[in-house]
């Protein structure tokens, strides 16, 4: 079961659906499409900013009617990210629907629309002192929406989980013009379906998220970090990177950042960062000493908890993916990634986190080359229950690979909730795994 | 039931068929003991092959089924229906695959939740989610409610811990959802089959994460003249950016209770607080100094620090016995499971407080104060005529006290068929409708547990918008159910 994808619409019908939705949102909230508009090698026409959730819902629905595709757009960071669509003429953008809609700090709850940029939510909720536990890529730029429709998280997923454990409601207008409430206002709630959880890493393939709700936690008195270089050479196999980061997550300590650093010809490093109290800081990181390990305290570089966004800086000629291995993997992993580079001279860095997500960035010698390693990595990943998925990469190797691997034997049941929501493909079409 | 169907599910789990009625009197209910239907039969499979076997037969026949677990659950989940089966997976309860590195646990959906821990606490590792049911739920019936308990404050509830599941969709196709690292491609389905109540097919194994123990856990147990003094030390205590393992509280009535069934040695007050801080031993003592002084300034008159395990065990028996305690002081009693916002809870408690006198019955409170799960328990007798029926309207206000204020009908509990018509209080149509299109896309015939969660359904054809009649029911071929 697929989705049925509509003939090209009538250019009357086109016509009347940009007419309809000038008349939703005004005139001054829509405009043709430029250039920098354009997803992979699709430029849409239109380019909408609805100001409402209704206002969303109401332009899906006419879009729908008229057969156009939609892109859904929030700070527009992760644009390349999924495959390229197989067309699009209206981008959606959320950019209006920018509030912080609730800071209910006593509950440690807030409610905020999808287009409001991470960075602003942070600097409200900081005011009371919470936080949402999450490090997302680009805070400055990155929307709600687009973080969760990406399921983005960064190091703080060791100790507070990724989104899916944060989101407790969601607001999402479906093509047909519903606009859909799941979940609620209170952490604990077993009500119906988790759709939170379903929209959440969808990449706008089901609804447009319009509004989420999150679980806060309390910003940290204090923060610590003390990073580590380990010995680990060619003949190492990660050993004692992997021996050190199990030994952390082994011992009972609860630190908010466990992650890896690695690159080709340099042994991998360490970072750990503990928060709370400066007395419990002190004592995790006393115990941390005591840990029998070969490796040696460094100082720790400097915006070292952002050095996965680091991965992504500069040359359009490189390739980023995200990869999931199991924790303990992680040795290994780095092993093969020297395996396969190695005889090419390819150069590469990771930055992975200790619950066996990260990222990888090769620089682009030949694509041939890429290409094969990224095959070879992909399936010794996906054979122990991990995944390759890329996210950044030269339009030649789009072409050639779809960027997510393998979603198993459940693509069918993946598919069929596409259709349920989606039955003529509107949202974000073949952008998704398994050409969803 | 057909002798030749009995025969086929003879034929696949052979003494795992249950067709005498004195013995399907055993499955007729789950926890919630006023809510019976004989089943037509039950079957208990040992393998993930028979589960799907039977799955075949059922959808060929269009014969609903009901997965059960250990039949704990509170809401009718795994309330049998009508002309259908139970397909029970009690015999499946291996745990098949212990890997520490990783912190993964493999289980079948009938391993009970507290062997999970048993089997790593020597290696210093525990399963967080820890109902009060936990030493004879199962992990399958923990999957279908998502269920919590009273340390999910702090560590999440069942959905926070499974990673992956191998499912029986309810056309028999085994099929595997997410995997056993994090983040794999694709929608969330572990996400959305979690706390699906049986809806949506049957766990046939589930990979779990478990978690280190806590350097040092240190329960305080605090004494208060009232519930919104021991309320405003909650607010005090999560203000003060604490974010504690779990914070329990009892009225009066809860504590009488507990007291006469396991003489707890709980402080008689009017409202006590259970405050649990686990971590590292610095910050701990710490912030158990902390909150002592948050609780002295609200008006606390009496503070114990259980210290040591068995200290503990002590502080905590006296409310996880306190669903099964209100025996002791009332003849009947319901045990509701709603949430609020936790800065309503002086006014949610007033407002109970009012209905409960207006109407004469008794209601005793035992909360999860921290994220505002009420277990409102409202007493009655049976024997007198009128009032069953007058505590079940009680206790139902009572979550619509929860809806107005923000919260939901459920905590933990699951919605099942005790609380299904409550869901249009909750969610507007639309809402119910969306919903619905996931069912839809597991189990468009409903042959999954039907006719739970959810008001009404409509088939699933039916596309999202005004009633229109469906083509079948047009010609008089299906019935709007």
């Amino acid at each position: 079961m697929g989705t049925r994808s509509l003939p090209h619409p009538s250019i009357a019908a086109v016509e009347t659906a940009w007419s309809d939705l000038r008349a939703l949102v005004g005139e001054e909230h829509m405009r043709a499409s430029m250039m920098e508009d354009a997803v992979d090698d699709v430029l849409p026409q239109m380019v909408i900013e609805p100001g409402t959730a209704e206002e969303v819902a109401g332009a899906l629905k006419i879009a729908t009617g008229a057969g156009l595709k939609v892109i859904p757009r929030g700070g527009a960071t992760k644009m390349g990210w999924g495959n390229s669509p197989r067309g699009g003429e209206l981008i959606l953008s959320t950019r209006r629907l920018n509030r912080v809609v609730e800071h209910a700090w006593g509950d440690m709850t807030a409610t905020v629309e999808a287009g409001c940029t991470f960075q602003h939510l942070q600097e409200t909720l900081a005011a009371h002192g919470q936080r949402l536990a999450l490090d997302p890529l680009w805070p400055e730029h990155a929307t709600i929406g687009g973080i969760l429709a990406t399921n983005d998280s960064g190091p703080l997923r060791v100790r507070f989980g990724s989104l899916r454990d944060l989101i407790i409601g969601i607001t999402l207008a479906l093509p047909d013009g519903t606009l859909a409430k799941s979940g609620g206002k209170v952490v604990k709630n077993v009500a119906g379906y988790d759709l939170p959880k379903l929209a959440t890493g969808s990449l706008g393939t089901l609804g447009i998220i319009t509004q989420a709700i999150f679980r806060l936690h309390p910003v940290p008195r204090e923060s610590r970090t003390l990073s580590f270089a380990t010995s680990d050479d060619a003949t190492s196999h990660g050993e004692g990177m992997n021996a050190l980061v199990l030994a952390i997550q082994d011992c009972n300590m609860v630190p908010t950042g466990v992650q890896v650093r690695a690159g080709r010809g340099s042994a991998p490093e360490v970072d750990l960062r503990f928060e709370g109290t400066a007395a419990g800081c002190e004592a995790q990181i006393e115990q941390t000493m005591r840990l029998e390990s070969r490796a040696r305290r460094i100082e720790s570089p400097a915006d070292v908890w952002n050095a996965h966004a680091e991965l992504f800086r500069g040359s359009e000629d490189c390739v980023v993916c995200k990869f999931s291995v199991l924790p303990a993997d992680l040795g290994v992993f780095l092993e093969s990634i020297r395996t396969v580079t190695e005889p090419l001279h390819l150069p590469w860095k990771l930055v992975a986190q200790a619950v066996g997500a990260g990222y990888l960035r090769f620089e682009r010698r030949d694509s041939g080359a890429v290409i094969s390693v990224l095959h070879d990595l992909r399936k010794k990943l996906e054979t122990r229950g991990g995944s390759l998925v890329i996210l950044r990469c030269p339009h030649e190797i789009k072409s050639t690979m779809d960027v997510w691997g393998s979603a198993g034997d459940a693509l069918a049941l993946m598919r069929s909730i596409k259709a349920q929501f989606d039955p003529t493909g509107v949202l974000n079409p073949g952008r998704f795994v398994g050409g969803i | 039931m057909e002798a030749r169907i009995l025969g086929q599910f003879r034929a696949i789990v052979g003494k795992g068929l249950i067709t005498e009625t004195s013995q399907l009197h055993t499955y007729e209910c789950d926890g919630l003991t006023n809510l019976r239907v004989l089943p037509q039969a039950v079957l208990l499979p040992t393998s993930t092959s028979e589960v799907q076997a039977i799955v075949r037969i059922c959808q060929r026949e269009k014969i609903p089924f009901v997965a059960r677990g250990s039949g704990t659950g509170l809401s009718g989940g795994a309330l049998p229906v009508d002309n259908g089966v139970v397909i029970s997976l009690a015999r499946m309860n291996r745990i098949l695959e212990v890997d520490l590195p990783n912190a993964r646990v493999v289980v079948e959906p009938g391993v009970i939740n507290s062997d999970v821990t048993m089997r790593v606490a020597p290696h210093g590792y525990f399963y967080a989610p820890d109902p009060s049911s936990q030493s004879v739920c199962s992990i399958g019936g923990n999957v279908a409610e998502n269920s919590g308990g009273a340390h999910c404050l702090k560590y999440g509830f069942t959905t926070t811990h499974v990673l992956a599941l191998e499912v029986v969709l309810p056309d028999g196709a085994i099929v595997h959802l997410g995997s056993r690292a994090v983040d794999r491609p694709g929608y969330d389905l572990p996400g959305i089959f979690v706390g699906s109540e049986g809806t949506l097919g049957i766990a046939t194994k589930v990979v779990l994460r478990i978690v280190k123990k806590p350097a040092v856990i240190q329960t305080l147990l605090a004494a208060f003249n009232s519930t919104e003094e021991a309320g405003a030390a909650v607010s005090g205590i999560i203000a003060a950016g604490v974010l504690p393992a779990a914070i329990e509280m009892m009225d009066n009535l809860a504590i009488q209770a507990a007291e006469a069934s396991v003489h707890a040695g709980y402080p008689n007050c009017g409202g006590l607080l259970l405050v649990e801080l686990d971590g590292p031993a610095a910050e701990v003592e710490h912030l158990m100094e902390q909150v002592g002084r948050i609780c002295t300034q609200c008006g606390a008159w009496e503070i114990r620090v259980a210290q040591s395990e068995a200290e503990r065990a002590v502080v905590w028996k006296g409310r996880k016995a306190a669903f099964a305690a209100m025996g002791r002081i009332s003849p009947n009693y319901i045990v509701q499971d709603g949430v609020i916002p936790r800065t309503a809870l002086p006014k949610v408690l007033g407002d109970i407080e009012r209905m409960s006198a207006a109407e004469g019955l008794r209601v005793a409170n035992v909360f999860h104060a921290g994220d505002g799960n009420l277990h409102p328990l409202v007493l009655y007798d049976g024997r007198i005529a009128g009032q069953e029926e007058r505590a079940m309207e009680l206790s139902i206000n009572i979550l619509r006290l929860c809806v107005k204020y923000g919260g939901s009908i459920t905590g933990e509990h699951g919605v099942g068929e005790e609380k299904k018509m409550m869901m249009g209080e909750m969610f507007a149509e639309p809402d119910l409708e969306t919903m619905q299109l996931v069912r839809c896309a597991f189990d468009p015939e409903r042959l999954s547990n039907p006719g739970k969660v959810f008001p009404r359904t409509r088939l699933c054809a039916e596309r999202i918008g005004p009633y229109q009649a469906h083509p079948l029911e047009v010609a008089g071929v299906a019935q709007f159910f």
